[in-house]
């Protein structure tokens, strides 16, 4: 009888193309993602060396870091921005690469658009130049984050040279509370295992809390799987993947599916199947989750105080604590609740789908935003907001006093002009809360798209069950 | 690239945990469309004040960190964004090797395709790379990636881990896209087959 093999092995083995003795295992890649900012220097090294795209049908190309929210016609205000568009695009057109341009209806950010076309697929491996890559490992996908250096060697050869990760199973068990989200099942086992604690491993998903995620809620989940430090996160296909998949423009179709779907079936995990690591957490006492420090791994229920330096042991932990709690400017000790405010950001490759924007509009419905606090919200692909405004959210947040944008990343990573000031706090339901990371000198509080209108309606931070309806 | 076989240098010790690429390169730095000129934006929210001086207190900016080459990084070193800007930054401004009890996976992956050498001690060795920085600033360590050793002036020495492909690529100055060319016939199999 054959070893019991996980998902992850089943589809590092079958993308194997060889295997030297001298090297690292040299692994086919299925799909390959590019974007506008760490692909220029690839396209330059490929010119230099004479090279061609060796699978332009393997690629697809979108622009989202640094693409403006507000007017995309150009010449754009930032010039540098600009040049890295021009300068896609050519690359796209001298390489033959498809590019969803920015005047293109399906245009969004690359880890959105990926899925919603149906390019994403159980099986596959997939790699783009952006860490939140292990987004698409919601689909069984083997997903992962690359540098430039990588991405030149998946457009000239289609293959990486990678070392075998280590496997990690986490297990959320149970059922979810009312008011509790993917968003904060992540940011709870972050905080439990730190933002080193996948270092090396690709993680499973596994447990009943998993299987009655969405596929929207599963992208949120292994989208920050990389902010635990592991490459690729993974949900094992099911029924509720194939039917968010069938019908989708680059999905299979007709007999085409029926292989497909019995491939896919063999995928899941075998049963005696053996992990490196395994954690298992209960989600029965989960509360919504949000950070106080500057790592995604300082989170807390909301309910709980800001952690004290003085009980952290460690000193190298100690100080990190300290120099997280000063960059923010709180009390340890006292709570997150109730803290003021200034800018609300729902949007990002984390938590900007159609779901989280009806999750988010149903509590801004009939309310306002506190004033002195700013709402934006930026839907997380053209599609979405057509879809957001066919359904009249983009109503909602408007009428609630929010602004409602163009596809992008925006203030997630503050490249396109989108950005906090100095000093400022955000509730923001994307995935990094670095210093500085959503502008110079600015505060991230991450949360879920939930907490983040709860808190945009009170102008302060805020639990959002106190405004879910009853039933 | 730039081959890497040994150097000594002084220590610029950074003593800040789980440094994240976000730090190491703030993203509007990352509208470049090449690899040169990114050495100006490394560290640069810590490295200068905000009326874009330099911070003093920085350890790159104080004196003895001039011309150093080894920056002594803390726990987790490099974690976050995929963004390779962060080797090229650091390699731009001189740094050739980064040591720290571990690396994050990118980090690591990219750092090694640069010539950049990340070099991985235990916590003891970490602290007394630390200590040793403290008390004497500008004391010098030899890190020789033939023998993998990391050496201090009185003679005490570890062993870092690397595994035998990058360590090759990393001593002669091979780039891996070469050495990936070579599998094209393999390549194309596969593709049939698959």
């Amino acid at each position: 009888m054959q070893t019991p093999r996980t998902l992850f092995q089943k589809i590092w083995e079958s993308h194997i193309v060889a295997q030297p003795s001298d090297s690292p295992t040299i692994l086919y890649i299925d799909l390959h993602l590019v974007h506008e900012v760490t692909s220029p220097q690839a396209f330059t090294g490929l010119r230099e060396k004479g090279l061609r795209v060796r699978r332009p049908d393997l690629t697809v190309a979108t622009m989202d870091h640094s693409t403006p929210t507000s007017d995309l016609n150009l010449p754009m205000a930032d010039q540098l921005a600009e040049r890295q568009i021009l300068q896609m695009r050519k690359n796209c057109q001298d390489f033959g690469i498809r590019l969803y341009d920015l005047d293109s209806h399906e245009r969004g950010i690359v880890h959105v658009i990926g899925p919603e076309k149906g390019l994403t697929q159980p099986g596959m491996t997939i790699v783009c130049g952006d860490s939140h890559t292990s987004t698409h490992g919601a689909f069984g996908a083997l997903a992962f984050g690359i540098g430039t250096s990588e991405v030149e060697h998946v457009l000239a050869t289609q293959c990486l040279l990678q070392n075998l990760p280590k496997t990690f199973r986490v297990n959320f068990d149970g059922g979810l509370p009312a008011g509790i989200t993917a968003k904060d099942m992540i940011l709870a086992l972050i905080a439990q295992i730190g933002i080193g604690g996948g270092t090396g491993h690709v993680i499973e998903y596994c447990g009943e809390a998993v299987r009655t995620l969405d596929m929207e809620a599963r992208m949120t989940l292994c989208n920050m799987t990389i902010e635990a430090g592991a490459r690729a996160g993974m949900i094992a296909p099911d029924e509720t993947t194939y039917e968010y998949l069938s019908g989708r423009p680059s999905a299979p179709q007709g007999r085409a599916w029926d292989t497909a779907l019995e491939f896919w079936r063999s995928l899941p995990s075998d049963s005696g199947a053996e992990f490196d690591q395994e954690v298992s957490l209960k989600v029965a006492r989960l509360e919504p989750m949000i950070t106080y420090g500057t790592n995604p791994g300082m989170g807390i229920p909301i309910s709980q105080p800001v952690p004290a330096p003085h009980g952290e042991k460690d000193p190298s932990r100690r100080a990190a604590l300290e120099k997280a709690l000063h960059y923010m400017d709180l009390q340890p000790g006292r709570p997150l609740l109730d803290h003021p405010v200034d800018v609300v950001f729902i949007g990002s490759c984390t938590n900007s789908r159609i779901s989280d924007l009806r999750q988010a509009a149903s509590l801004l419905r009939g309310r306002k935003v506190a004033p002195g606090t700013r709402l934006l919200v930026v839907p997380g692909s053209e599609p979405v907001r057509l879809q957001a405004e066919a359904e009249g959210l983009d109503r909602i947040f408007r009428e609630a006093g929010g602004e409602w944008r163009n596809a992008g990343c925006s203030m997630c990573i503050a490249m396109n002009g989108d950005q906090l000031r100095p000093g400022q706090y955000a509730v923001s339901t994307s995935n990094r809360n670095f210093e500085g990371r959503q502008g110079p000198g600015g505060r991230t509080f991450l949360a879920s798209p939930l907490t983040a209108a709860a808190s945009a309606v009170h102008g302060r931070v805020s639990d959002p069950r106190t405004l879910l309806q009853p039933g | 690239m730039q081959p890497f076989v040994a150097l000594t240098s002084k220590m610029i010790p950074l003593p800040y945990q789980d440094v994240d690429t976000d730090q190491i390169i703030p993203a509007r730095y990352l509208r470049a469309t090449d690899k040169a000129g990114l050495a100006e934006g490394l560290f640069s929210s810590w490295r200068y004040l905000p009326d874009g001086s330099p911070n003093p207190e920085f350890p790159l900016n104080r004196p003895e960190a001039q011309g150093s080459q080894i920056l002594l990084a803390g726990d987790n070193f490099g974690c976050g964004s995929s963004r390779e800007h962060a080797p090229w930054a650091l390699l731009g401004w001189g740094v050739r090797a980064v040591i720290s009890t571990s690396f994050a996976d990118i980090f690591r992956n990219n750092a090694l395709k640069n010539g950049l050498l990340p070099v991985q001690v235990s916590s003891e060795f970490h602290s007394l790379l630390f200590e040793i920085a403290a008390q004497v600033p500008g004391a010098l360590v030899t890190v020789d990636l033939p023998s993998q050793t990391i050496s201090l002036p009185d003679g005490r020495w570890v062993n870092f881990p690397i595994d035998a492909f990058n360590k090759t690529c990393l001593i002669n100055g091979f780039h891996q896209l070469g050495y990936l060319l070579q599998f094209q016939d393999q390549i194309a199999a596969y593709e049939r087959t698959h």
